[in-house]
């Protein structure tokens, strides 16, 4: 039976991204559509009615919505490669901080980076102690991840999984953030696990193909956010 | 099983809470349910759930879960002898998964700020909470296929997930002396709410609409002096 795969994304997205790696290590041939997130598609405001918003998988015309959720579908779907263990315990732990990652580090991550703006001479002693304390709290963040990661190769053991995926936006978005704004957060004396494993993450062949341009990247957002909060 | 190999620690309002313990009797899960006292939080929540430092919590046997609706998946793999909660087919499975997330995500904090908010605000967060609805009336008719429920036959993972919600949106109602489910406009979800409150899982732990009143007066005291905890 032809199999339909599309995916709906945009270059510079860790969210669509995520279903690309996904995909690519299961060996999975898509169709992928580049959205222009200033104008989208009728296609994509078609199968995501809801939200409006990419990554959209589309399997055999049927869409499915939300990068963890596409990721679920896709493991569930084509059975190669798990990307989740058969461990009920394990499951919750995988699916319990990739949640943590989306809802409370990116946010974090940009308010350290991007978050308070320069003001007036009086504003700017108020603005460095909210960089202070938005460094903190991405901080707290990494090292939750730091002893969660263990002395694993992987957050998924041995191979990459979900939660690996899910953690793209730490294994190389963020130093994109750094370099960009000029804001160090994922530091080596700190986090050395976490480095160690963003270098091999990002040397896996499904990973690494679904990586975006780094410059490219760097320039998109300097453009978009500023220079950044680097102290002078 | 022993009842104290399964604890779940919560509180009796909170909507998060219900959703393990709902999961929990669907399959007929004995358990001890260990109640946080309101305003503090116990030395077993904090060294069960360091990270968020939230109710509920689901401890089986010395290994703690958090996050109610990743603590329903749990409990339904872990129970296969049960009834299921998450439906077989993979599209299927993540249609609900969708729409639990988007009663998390988006319609949770506009029910929120509909309870909380004045004037203008109010009628924002009033259109949002409307449309919402407008929009799960529309999945219910896709998911039921002519069923009670959105997970058909049987309760669910999105019936857990929004019906969860169910005992603070009569509050809102009666409080906020405004109708959001409606029979002309969600017909299929006031059939759904009463299905849904009415099945035995649900039963015996969703609050009394006047107790959840009475209880949101304490809230909004605290609100006063401090940001109302988060359910």
């Amino acid at each position: 039976m032809a199999e339909e795969v599309l995916v709906f994304g945009a270059w510079g997205s860790p969210f669509s991204r995520r279903v690309e790696m996904a995909l690519k290590l299961k060996g999975i041939e898509y169709k992928y559509i580049e959205e222009d997130l200033t104008n989208k598609s009728p296609s994509l405001l078609k199968y995501n009615p809801v939200h409006k918003k990419i990554p959209v998988l589309v399997h055999n015309g049927k869409p499915v919505a939300e990068s963890l959720v596409i990721l679920e579908y896709i493991d569930e779907t084509w059975k190669d490669h798990p990307i989740l263990p058969k461990d009920p315990y394990e499951r919750a732990n995988a699916r319990f901080w990739a949640k943590f990652i989306d809802e409370k580090c990116l946010s974090a991550i940009f308010k350290a980076c991007w978050g308070a703006c320069w003001g007036e001479e009086k504003e700017h002693e108020k603005a460095e102690i909210e960089h202070e304390k938005a460094v903190k709290e991405v901080s707290e963040l990494l090292q939750f991840l730091e002893n969660e990661l263990k002395e694993k190769r992987y957050f998924g053991g041995e191979t990459v999984g979900l939660l690996d995926i899910a953690a793209n936006t730490i294994g190389y978005w963020l130093g994109v953030f750094e370099e960009a704004s000029g804001v160090e957060l994922l530091t080596r004396e700190k986090f050395s696990k976490l480095c160690n494993w963003a270098n091999e993450f990002v040397c896996v062949t499904a990973i690494k193909e679904n990586l975006p341009p780094r410059d490219k990247l760097i320039a998109y957002f300097r453009n978009r956010f500023g220079a950044g909060n680097a102290s002078k | 099983m022993a009842k104290n190999d399964v604890k779940v620690l919560g509180a009796w309002p909170s909507t998060f809470v219900m959703r393990p313990r709902i999961a929990l009797n669907i399959k007929s899960v004995n358990y001890e349910f260990l109640e946080e006292t309101f305003g503090s939080k116990s030395e077993l929540l904090l060294q069960s759930n360091p990270v968020h430092k939230k109710i509920p919590v689901l401890i089986h046997g010395d290994k703690p879960i958090c996050e109610s609706m990743i603590i329903v998946e749990y409990i339904d793999e872990v129970w296969t002898s049960g009834p299921s909660i998450l439906p077989s087919d993979p599209y299927d499975r993540a249609i609900q998964r969708f729409w639990a997330a988007y009663v998390d995500e988006k319609w949770f904090a506009a029910m929120r700020g509909l309870r909380i908010a004045q004037g203008e605000e109010r009628k924002a967060f009033l259109d949002q909470v409307t449309e919402g609805l407008a929009l799960l009336e529309e999945a219910f008719g896709k998911c039921s296929k002519g069923k009670a429920f959105f997970g058909g036959d049987r309760i669910g993972l999105l019936d857990i997930a929004f019906g969860s919600l169910l005992g603070w949106l009569r509050v809102t109602e009666k409080v906020g002396k405004v109708k959001l489910l409606d029979e002309a406009k969600t017909p299929g979800l006031v059939k759904w709410a009463e299905s849904f409150c009415a099945d035995a899982a649900v039963k015996s732990i969703m609050p009394e609409t006047e107790k959840l009143i009475e209880f949101s007066k304490l809230l909004m005291a605290q609100m006063k002096g401090a940001p109302p905890p988060k359910n």
